[in-house]
């Protein structure tokens, strides 16, 4: 290679070193490979030169174009690579660590006990009734084949109206309206009666950390030609497995409630001990938590349905209780009280 | 109600069985037991029958006295004894030098200078009665140095029965019903009750008793004289005392124990006092003092036992104080008798007191087993005191008699309500085990129900499958599922909208649901200044704070909101829940479910607020029904409503509800720095109106022409309906862009989009439309702005 283009080819390089930015890059590419750059200037000396110099000449600096070509192009890519980093690098880094801003909102605990309750009954092909809070005395007692002169009955525990009406003081108020509405599909198409009933419900006492006036029960019923005590006990079991979500261990005991007979009080093992007896079940394994029953053939009577053909079973399931037992709700006055600081805290619980 | 087990051991022989194992099967067969078992004597041990030899007084001590006792031991001890009825020749419990009683561990010890190797008990020390006047005097016969649970049934094993669990069951309100149970439970055989014949006495007179009431059903009596004890046996008072009874005096003593063993409540009345017996109410109220002391009022609806005319005792539930038995008595007229369940009930409620033997009658008693109950107890008598005589015959009027209870089932009918197979055999065992007489042919059975279950227990066949299914044990039951027939179950539009609304509020709005009451809060509405608005009424709530029914949620939740003001500086509550809107025309409430919502903010000014509360309404109606929301002015005067910005909310054209601002009033003593808007929304209006659906258009290939027009105007709505007014088919959407305000007035810049699916629009096709509107909105006083 000849001196001058060697030195030429060593200016370059010794320039394109300092380049920082596209912009010198640029100058630097107009400097040796513009139409008037110092590359193509170099040919402007070969007018001196005999045919065979110049072709070894006219090579040389076509091989030195290229070059230059490619290191500035290798050049730029350098360039904007840097380029990119530096702007990755400006990025600062955020705090995750600080707390969340959730946005959330909450449901009531006895919105979230019911639902669940409510989508392992709806899998099952119950339907989910609603029914009043004010109800007549028929509903509430004859109905249900409590007579006139059960204690149910009497002033200080049902809240009664000025006319004549009352609060529901259990669910099974809703019994009646029930079989008379699916008794027809029941007798002409052969449809079981399966459905739930969840509500609100009253009863005339003082208040306290255990005691409510308004609560939460849900009743269920099953009605068709031959549902037994062993149906009873598998539909419970089933339903109590499902809410605490695991396998809960269930017992009768005879108990007696004018609607239902047999009837029963429905224990389950301790959800604290698993059965084995601690201060929440006083050492006993087994918590009271549901009464239920075979239906009494009046209270079928009551409502259109012939108990010499259909049997069937119901059960009552206190929803308060079950929401404090759930998530640890130790007073149950909590509930209605409308504090966030309590309610706030129930987001959702599928 | 306590329980002994060796009182139930009396009538079934239970030897060799796990007594607690048979205790948790009658929780589960029976009635439930409480968990804690008293195992009584278990923590006495070392106490022994001795004689005092000597007794010399105390030298340093008024109270003291040294005793010489023979424990049989064959050395006399030295014992310091503090009781005030020692004397020499006393037989007295023991506790030996090593004896136990309870935490304490007899050791000799020096009393008030003086050596005590042992201890005289008292019957109150050794836990067998609440008797503490002195140390036991044991009059039996007996050999010196008997351990006293040899002579005495000190060892036992009593349990507490939950006495709701017995509510249905009149027959286990005593020993024998609860041994029969036991007999059934454990394939043992109950024994007879040992009575006396009470035919030997026909020929001696008949008392004088008439029921002049029928809510008396039966009325049996007996005459005793010549009775010289007044202690009850040692065993008797220890089992009275583990019942959770006082002893009294033998007679007393023997009423109670009749109760606690067979159920019956019985009363003994001094003869001296009682001969010409009547069973009535009286016309008037009147005072009576019970044998508590304590004087009651009577009304005209409660029975009493009369002699003559003079009351005696309050039928079923208490005697006079004086027809007492006294420490002279020694002739008694006895009743044994059977009232009214619910006058009984009644009664108690009304005299607010409530006894051991109301509470029984309340359960309906077996008629039949007043006769019983006498000759159990002339038994008992004669047997304690062989001095004793009756002197009358049985004396016994009935005025109410319980039908017989027959019932007659097949196997299949047992099946079918089980769901499993319980043999034929079983099923005979079983109800012969608890009394019933049963003829069974084949897989046939007819069943004779034993008077103690027919006053009101057992009256149908489902009754019969309780009996069955208890004793055969529900624990050994096999489990299935149900075989029915399935059909799809849809759920009513109610609950579906019920349901979404809650998650869009929760989830979408980050709102929080509540409960409240059905009641207006008289306090909390006051301190707001909130008037509770006329309705129907609780007649009986013991809080005086509950009374009137509410109309609307709202009033509630605001008292809540003020309850959480301290909680966040914004916050959104809702309550899905019932008021009550008077009374429909057939008298009964007219219910409804109803949506609260109330927006409480500190940072957002009133009508940012305000507007995203239309806002969370009309995605509400827009999420579920397809359908958007129209507002219409109200005017309406409330002690909590703004009366501005109160409107009426429609929905395809039927009101749902109303949004509004909360008074000032109000809101000022909820917050001072508060917005509070509020809006209530009728469920099932709402859960009426029908879904629009989704109505999918294909969008246009073709640009879209948008024309922006400022105009003049307080409200956006007249400048809609002109828009809408203009019924142009190419218009595809009409939004508000910008408003401005200044002292000109407010400029409502409208942005009307055009599109045609087939073409590109010019914007002379559409100028035609826009200067229509102009037109049209001009001719209203509503100027373009220029």
């Amino acid at each position: 290679m000849s001196e001058k283009t060697n030195a030429l080819k060593q200016e370059f390089l010794l320039s394109l070193a300092d380049v920082k930015t596209q912009e010198e890059l640029e100058e630097i590419r107009v400097k040796y490979l513009g139409k008037k750059g110092l590359v193509t200037e170099l040919l402007k000396d070969m007018r001196s030169l005999t045919p065979e110099e110049k072709k070894t000449f006219g090579q040389e600096v076509n091989v030195l174009k290229e070059e230059v070509s490619e290191k500035i192009a290798a050049a730029r890519e350098e360039i904007k690579q840097a380029e990119i980093e530096r702007e990755l690098a400006l990025m600062p880094e955020f705090d995750v660590s600080m707390p969340a801003d959730l946005r959330r909102g909450s449901y009531h605990p006895i919105t979230l006990v019911q639902r669940q309750c409510e989508e392992i009954f709806k899998s099952m092909g119950f339907a989910v009734e609603d029914f009043r809070e004010v109800v007549t005395d028929y509903e509430c007692f004859e109905a249900l084949n409590i007579p006139k002169d059960h204690p149910a009955r009497d002033m200080q525990d049902t809240y009664y109206l000025d006319n004549g009406q009352l609060l529901k003081s259990h669910t099974s108020a809703a019994q009646n309206a029930i079989y008379k509405k699916y008794k027809d599909a029941l007798v002409n198409e052969g449809k079981p009666i399966k459905a739930i009933f969840p509500g609100r419900c009253f009863r005339n006492e003082a208040t306290d950390a255990c005691h409510e006036n308004t609560f939460f029960q849900m009743e269920g019923v099953m009605v068709d030609k031959n549902i037994s005590i062993s149906n009873l006990i598998f539909f419970m079991k089933t339903m109590l497995s499902e809410v605490f979500r695991k396998d809960i261990k269930v017992r009768l005991r005879p108990g007696f409630f004018p609607f239902v007979e047999p009837g029963f009080e429905l224990d389950i093992s301790c959800l604290i001990c698993g059965g084995e007896g601690c201060a929440s079940c006083k050492h006993s394994g087994w918590l009271e938590l549901c009464p239920c029953g075979m239906i009494h053939p009046e209270v079928l009577r009551a409502g259109g349905i012939d108990p010499e053909e259909y049997t069937g079973f119901a059960f009552g399931l206190g929803l308060t209780r079950l929401a404090m037992m759930k998530y640890g709700v130790k007073d149950i006055r909590d509930l209605n009280s409308g504090s966030l600081k309590v309610l706030s805290q129930f987001t959702d619980d599928k | 109600m306590f329980l002994s087990m060796n009182w139930i051991s009396e009538f079934v022989d239970l030897s060799g069985l796990d007594k607690l194992s048979l205790i948790n099967k009658f929780s589960l067969s029976t009635a439930e037991v409480e968990n804690e078992i008293f195992f009584k004597g278990s923590d006495l041990s070392g106490i022994v029958v001795a004689e005092i030899k000597s007794v010399e007084p105390h030298p340093e001590s008024k109270k003291l006295h040294l005793l010489k006792v023979d424990a049989g031991e064959g050395k006399l001890v030295d014992v310091v004894c503090g009781a005030p009825n020692v004397r020499v020749g006393m037989k007295t419990a023991f506790a030996k030098v090593g004896a136990r009683i309870g935490e304490i561990e007899i050791s000799p010890r020096k009393l008030a200078g003086y050596l005590s190797c042992g201890m005289c008990c008292s019957e109150k020390e050794l836990g067998l009665s609440d008797s503490n006047d002195g140390i036991m005097d044991i009059t039996e016969d007996v050999k010196i140095g008997t351990d006293l649970k040899e002579l005495y049934e000190i060892d036992d094993i009593i349990f507490e029965v939950d006495n709701k669990s017995l509510t249905n069951r009149p027959d286990l309100w005593g020993h024998y019903g609860i041994a029969r149970e036991f007999a059934a439970i454990s394939g043992r055989e109950l024994r007879p009750l040992e009575v006396s014949d009470l035919k030997k006495y026909e020929g001696l007179p008949k008392l004088d008793l008439k029921i002049e009431n029928p809510l008396c059903y039966r009325y049996s009596c007996l005459r005793f004289e010549n009775i010289s004890k007044h202690t009850s046996p040692m065993n008797m008072r220890i089992r009275l005392y583990y019942c959770g009874m006082r002893s009294l005096n033998l007679l007393a003593d023997l009423t109670n124990y009749l109760m606690l063993e067979m159920g019956q409540p019985m009363h003994a009345f001094d003869s001296r006092k009682v001969d010409k017996i009547r069973v009535k109410c009286f016309d008037k109220p009147f005072k009576f003092e019970t044998l508590d002391g304590v004087e009651r009022d009577i009304d005209e609806n409660t029975l009493m036992i009369c002699n003559g005319d003079t009351p005696v005792a309050v039928a079923g539930i208490m005697g006079g104080l004086d027809s007492e038995i006294v420490e002279d008595t020694n002739s008694l007229t006895l009743e044994s008798a059977t009232f009214d369940a619910a006058s009984i009930r009644k009664s108690t409620v009304r005299l607010g007191h409530r006894t051991d033997a109301s509470q029984r009658y309340e359960k309906s008693l077996d008629p039949e087993m007043t006769v019983t109950a006498i000759a159990r107890f002339v038994k008992l008598l004669l047997d304690i005191d062989g001095g004793a005589c009756v002197t009358s015959s049985l004396t016994d009027e009935s005025a109410f008699k319980y039908d017989d209870v027959e019932l007659s089932f097949d196997k299949a009918f047992v099946d079918r309500y089980t769901g499993i197979e319980i043999e034929n055999e079983r099923i005979v065992k079983t109800l012969v085990a608890l009394g019933f007489g049963v003829e069974a042919d084949g897989d046939s059975f007819k069943v004779k129900v034993p008077s103690w279950r027919a006053t009101k227990d057992v009256t149908i066949k489902a009754d019969i499958i309780e009996e069955i299914t208890r004793i055969y044990g529900y624990d050994n039951f096999a489990v299935n599922t149900a075989a029915v027939p399935l059909y799809p179950v849809r759920e009513t539009q109610e609950k579906t909208d019920e349901d979404r609304i809650r998650d869009i509020l929760v989830k979408r709005y980050s709102m929080h649901e509540l409960h409240s009451y059905v009641w207006a809060y008289y306090d909390e509405y006051k301190e707001l200044g909130i008037e509770i608005e006329p309705n129907v009424e609780l007649v009986n709530a013991t809080n005086p704070n509950i009374k009137t029914i509410r109309r609307s949620i709202v009033p509630t939740q605001l008292c809540q909101v003020k309850y959480n003001t301290a909680y966040a500086p914004d916050f959104g509550v809702f309550e899905i829940g019932r008021v009550i809107n008077g009374l429909n025309s057939d008298g009964l409430c007219d219910e409804r479910k109803k949506l609260a919502i109330t927006l409480f903010a500190k940072t957002e000014e009133m009508e940012k607020l305000y507007l995203r509360l239309r806002d969370i309404l009309a995605t509400i109606a827009d999420d579920i029904k397809h359908m958007p929301l129209t507002f219409e002015a109200l005017s309406e005067k409330s002690s909590y409503k703004h009366p501005k910005n109160l409107n009426a909310i429609f929905c395809g054209g039927v009101k749902i509800g109303e949004i509004g601002i909360v008074n000032p009033q109000v809101s000022k003593k909820i917050d001072k720095k508060a917005n509070i808007v509020f809006a209530e929304i009728d469920i099932g209006e709402f859960a009426k109106i029908s879904n629009a659906g989704i109505k999918y258009e294909e969008p246009s290939k073709f640009p879209e022409i948008e024309i922006d027009l400022s105009f003049v105007s307080e409200k956006f709505a007249p400048i809609a309906k002109a828009i809408d007014e203009a019924n142009c088919p190419l218009i595809k959407s009409v939004s508000v862009v910008d408003t401005y305000a200044d002292e000109n007035g407010k400029s409502i810049t409208a942005r009307i989009v055009f599109s045609h699916s087939e073409k590109t629009l010019t914007r002379e096709e559409v100028m035609e439309t826009v200067d229509g509107i102009i037109a049209s909105l001009e001719k209203e006083g509503i100027m373009l702005k220029k």
